[in-house]
């Protein structure tokens, strides 16, 4: 969907509707396949086969074998589940720490001066230099990848939320049920709640594939999932060694899988952003 | 019965308002001109309690105005210059007349609040028919004044007559004091009992 097509939606989104759901069950069901794939595929496709070494795709493999005879379809399969799984998690973490700071902000001016300030320092150094940090300091594997996402993913979203919080706190709207009774409380969940509520859903959907790009980007670089297991990452890696004797099928599938995986929720993260802002996208 | 004594009011170092009075009785309708930036609007959030003054008094009936944390309907209720933006754009017509408790029909019927409109959204609705929704919501029934800041500043000239005539015969039927916010001074003359100029 194009962004003019976005905008030219009526009001009762009848033509916005439909598209963001299709995608969103098209997205999900693609992780949804992958996972369920991953868990009933046979173990023993993922062994190591000394015949089979550096088949290209074939009727028996149908995307080829790596260097040990393992065949890459089922690798890449597995490793898609694994980063999957690490991406819901890390998003969910993220999603969770950028609406507990971004609502912390709107309490109160200390608060928000604390949160801009640490929102700022975290945008301020370079994105993948405090992932490998944070990797390298919560002791690597598939525990360190998960806690180098979480808790470097959370500032855009926790900005927007802060920005969308206090909008709406000094509104208009917010002011005239004030003035015709209503409390805080009550106000944050009937103005501020539905005002967050798509820009939360939209955020996750976002740093989901963010976060499967950056287990792979940390699994590359020796940081991220042990060697052996199977990781898009570290596929990626060990493809560089056999690209050179020509055997690109080790890297094409991976790699795809990762850019179809990614792509799709990025896409219905965007879609379902500009779906779920409020009518006409005033303020 | 509403009535400010001596209002300052400063936005940082610059000063908007010096040693101002105003008052305006029940059914009375007053309006208040100047030219853009002497404080019509600032006035109007100060007598609402929306703001509090530097300095002076304002007071309902004597008593002083309760905080800008009520636990019902204010007394005083503001009615901004821009009726999209003090409409919440999720909630339906319906849910934004019931804000305040059910809706006067009085109210309803005298501004021509249509009950098609209940399930419709803010965007939905016209500049006027909005306008008109986003002031009867605030006739709750211990409504006292009313202020309107050039609330009918975007309408065309047919739908600021028929809205002015209406809110007027309404406010001056049920006892209410009306401050009309507008720097438009033929507006004032043809609606207001009297009118006081800022600046």
């Amino acid at each position: 969907m194009t962004a003019l097509e976005i905008l030219s939606r009526g009001p009762g989104g009848t033509r916005g509707g439909r598209h963001p759901l299709w995608r969103g069950a098209g997205a999900a069901g693609l992780v949804l396949l992958i996972l369920a794939a991953a868990a009933l595929m046979p173990e023993p496709w993922l062994d190591v086969n000394a015949q089979a070494v550096g088949r290209a795709p074939g009727p028996a493999h149908a995307l080829g074998t790596d260097s040990l005879g393992r065949d890459v379809a089922a690798r890449t399969l597995a490793a898609l589940a694994m980063s999957v799984k690490i991406g819901l998690l890390a998003a969910t973490a993220s999603t969770a720490i950028a609406l507990i700071l971004g609502l912390a902000a709107a309490l109160g001016r200390v608060a928000d001066h604390v949160v801009g300030v640490l929102t700022e320092l975290v945008l301020g150094l370079p994105h993948f230099v405090l992932l490998i940090m944070v990797a390298f300091a919560t002791g690597a594997g598939a525990t360190g990848v998960i806690f180098a996402v979480a808790l470097t993913h959370w500032p855009r979203l926790a900005r927007v939320l802060r920005h969308e919080a206090q909008t709406v706190a000094a509104s208009d709207y917010v002011a005239t049920s004030r003035a015709l009774g209503r409390s805080r409380p009550w106000i944050a969940r009937h103005h501020l709640a539905p005002h967050l509520l798509p820009q939360v859903v939209a955020g996750f959907v976002l740093i989901f594939p963010h976060a499967i790009l950056h287990e792979a980007g940390l699994s590359f670089i020796g940081l991220g999932i042990e060697p052996h297991l199977p990781s898009i990452g570290v596929m990626l890696s060990d493809s560089l060694r056999e690209i050179v004797a020509g055997h690109w099928w080790v890297a094409a599938a991976p790699g795809a899988g990762l850019v179809i995986v990614a792509l799709s929720f990025e896409r219905f993260g965007e879609v379902l952003r500009a779906a779920t802002a409020p009518p006409e996208g005033t303020p | 019965m509403l009535s400010a004594e001596g209002i300052h009011h400063a936005y940082g170092r610059v000063a908007v308002l010096e040693d101002v009075d105003l008052s305006l009785a029940a059914g009375e309708v007053v309006g208040l001109g100047g030219p853009s930036g002497s404080g019509k609007s600032t006035l109007g959030r100060l007598l609402a309690g929306r703001l509090s003054p530097s300095a002076g008094r304002i007071c309902l009936d004597g008593a002083p105005l309760p905080g800008t944390a009520p636990r019902r309907p204010a007394p005083v209720q503001y009615a901004p210059q821009v009726p999209e933006l003090a409409v919440d754009p999720f909630w339906t017509v319906g849910r934004i007349l019931d804000n305040g408790g059910t809706p006067d029909p009085l109210a309803l019927a005298a501004l021509g609040v249509a009950p098609a409109w209940h399930d419709r959204r803010p965007v939905e609705l016209s500049g006027g028919e909005l306008a008109r929704v986003s002031l009867a919501r605030l006739f709750h029934p211990a409504l006292r004044v009313l202020i309107c800041d050039e609330v009918t500043a975007q309408l065309d000239a047919l739908e600021q007559a028929t809205l002015l005539d209406r809110l007027t015969a309404l406010t001056r039927n049920r006892r209410i004091g009306l401050l009309i916010i507008s720097h438009n001074a033929a507006l004032r003359a043809r609606y207001c009992d009297r009118s006081q100029v800022l600046g």
